[in-house]
């Protein structure tokens, strides 16, 4: 009886829009329909136009890539944070944690506002920077217009807002290993390196794997961003990652029969990853 | 400590200063630019310090719809809170107090809906509060908002819950108290800790998520924050900069106050829970 509110929600907002979305999938879902036409049955249509459609593979090996980048980028700079923390005395080490948890908590709307004014092609502080060392080719330089500076001034941004929770799990990883071990470790001659390889990798992979997992799922499904960056001056059709490419075929273009195809291959994505996901917090908890 | 592994500590020391400053000047940035006057925001060389500066880009803020979204969004997020709060403290309590059938196989479900993202789902949540006449509305918003955090509330309370021992309520009732003068005397005060930061987290995603709002809430006057702040960005690009970097701050800085309050609690279950980003 307890479960009864969540399960409703969960059902009316969840649950029941997943079916529809596998119904209008198998329909011609147009402008048309938006105006009172019933919806046509047609199958693996949609599937069929999407799987041909050149478009949407450049838009979801796009998002693989960004995802895989920026997953590898905000790991290794978290990674390197986190052991950067531990081997710096009380004050640096607060005063990086400082930084970091002011970046974490800045909302996203927020942060991408401000990110926008630093990259500003005529008053923004990069370019001026930029200019002032020498790189006389950035005055005035717009950073959006070009596909590949789009991606990268997107990088910037999500690894910025990424790599302070890889680099608070895992300095709390590593500072769960004890002391002893490294102590008994030394005793018996091991180099600093074999210590790091033989003794800290080994108890801090599980934590590592955790973040890495979750930070593919969050990167693969990026969407303010882009959304954001997008308006800000960059061209859609070059730009458009799977979440912004869902979103202007179905709201922007009226096509939910395609959209609602397409969304299939962003769930599906997600839910395989956090099986694996869920699998491993499973071991890891006593249900 | 031999000097060389105090001068080594020293070295890494003002690495980690210099890596935080660069961190933090994204966010200084926001606060300098918004106490700049026209002038000195659009001059060629940028001012760094905000000195002499005016708070006359907060009341330009002001001026616009700031607070009819604002209301907006305080509402969207009170509901979200409440509701996501009771829902997910009822089940978290069925889950972790009574064994049943399909206990296990729940937990896994909510562990497993939690991470379904919004992009995958947006375009037939739009139909559905399409079909219920609920776009536009502070409820149909919530709606969502409630499912997207209850799954993760219900995770976070149920360790709450269990940290609880049993022999407690077990011996106010051998002390004579009634099975519900037990709970409330015991069991929910002990549970505070865990309500608010749970009720934190609801608060935090309702109040920043962008996407959703995106896709509901398609009239300028039922704009969430988020949405504010990007149109006012749109609006005001060519010539306003500090108008803009204020209205972030606003929209910013009471959220990371809250932020910072709870992010330890936070950390621990995003590593050992579950978290949407």
């Amino acid at each position: 009886m307890l479960l009864v509110p969540a399960l409703a929600v969960l059902v009316a907002a969840l649950g029941y829009p997943l079916y529809r979305q596998a119904v209008i999938s198998f329909q011609e879902y147009g402008l048309a329909q938006q105006f009172g036409q019933p919806p046509e049955w047609v199958g693996l249509d949609n599937y069929v136009a999407l799987v041909t459609d050149s478009y949407l593979w450049t838009v979801i090996a796009r998002s693989v890539v960004f995802c895989l980048a920026n997953a590898a980028i905000t790991m290794v700079i978290g990674i390197a944070l986190a052991v950067l923390m531990t081997l710096t005395s009380r004050g640096p080490r607060l005063f990086l944690q400082i930084g970091l948890l002011l970046a974490w908590a800045m909302p996203h709307l927020a942060s991408l506002t401000v990110w926008q004014w630093l990259f500003d092609s005529q008053y923004g502080v990069i370019n001026w920077l930029l200019t002032n060392v020498g790189l006389d080719q950035f005055a005035g330089h717009s950073w959006l217009i070009d596909q590949l500076s789009f991606f990268t001034v997107a990088t910037v941004i999500v690894v910025w807002m990424s790599v302070p929770f890889v680099a608070f799990s895992v300095y709390a990883g590593l500072t769960q290993v004890p002391g002893e071990l490294y102590e008994a470790a030394q005793i018996d001659g091991a180099s600093a390196w074999s210590r790091f390889r033989q003794i800290t990798v080994p108890l801090v992979k599980p934590v590592l794997l955790i973040v890495l997992l979750l930070q593919i799922i969050w990167d693969l499904k990026v969407f303010t961003q882009i959304f954001v960056l997008q308006d800000a001056g960059g061209i859609t059709a070059q730009t458009n990652l799977i979440g912004t490419y869902i979103y202007r075929l179905g709201l922007g273009e009226g096509e939910f029969g395609l959209a609602a195809a397409a969304s299939w291959f962003v769930l599906l994505l997600t839910v395989v990853l956090s099986l694996y996901y869920v699998r491993v917090l499973v071991r890891e908890e006593e249900l | 400590m031999s000097t060389r592994i105090r001068t080594r500590q020293r070295t890494f020391g003002v690495v980690a200063v210099v890596i935080a400053l660069i961190w933090m000047f994204p966010v200084y940035w926001m606060l300098n630019s918004s106490f700049l006057p026209y002038n000195r925001i659009r001059a060629a060389e940028p001012t760094f310090l905000p000195l002499n500066g005016s708070l006359s880009a907060y009341g330009r803020v002001f001026d616009s719809n700031f607070f009819d979204t604002l209301r907006i969004s305080a509402m969207v997020t009170g509901l979200t809170v409440v509701a996501a709060l009771l829902f997910a403290f009822l089940a978290a309590l069925a889950l972790s107090r009574f064994r049943f059938k399909g206990r296990r196989s729940f937990i896994l479900a909510v562990l497993i809906i939690q991470m379904i993202p919004a992009e995958g789902l947006f375009i037939s949540q739009f139909k559905l509060l399409e079909g219920w006449q609920l776009l536009n509305s502070v409820i149909g918003l919530s709606l969502l908002y409630i499912a997207a955090v209850v799954p993760f509330t219900i995770w976070m309370l149920r360790g709450f819950v269990n940290g609880v021992p049993r022999d407690l309520e077990e011996a106010a009732l051998v002390d004579g108290c009634s099975r519900l003068q037990a709970f409330f005397r015991i069991t929910l005060p002990l549970l505070a800790p865990g309500l608010v930061a749970s009720g934190v987290y609801a608060f935090l995603q309702a109040w920043n998520e962008f996407t959703l709002s995106l896709v509901i809430m398609t009239r300028p006057e039922n704009m969430t924050l988020p949405l504010w702040l990007r149109s006012f960005t749109e609006a005001n690009r060519v010539s306003d900069w500090a108008g803009i970097m204020a209205g972030s701050v606003l929209v910013a800085v009471p959220v990371m106050i809250f932020f910072l309050l709870v992010q330890h609690r936070m950390t621990s279950g995003l590593v050992s829970g579950a978290v949407k980003g």
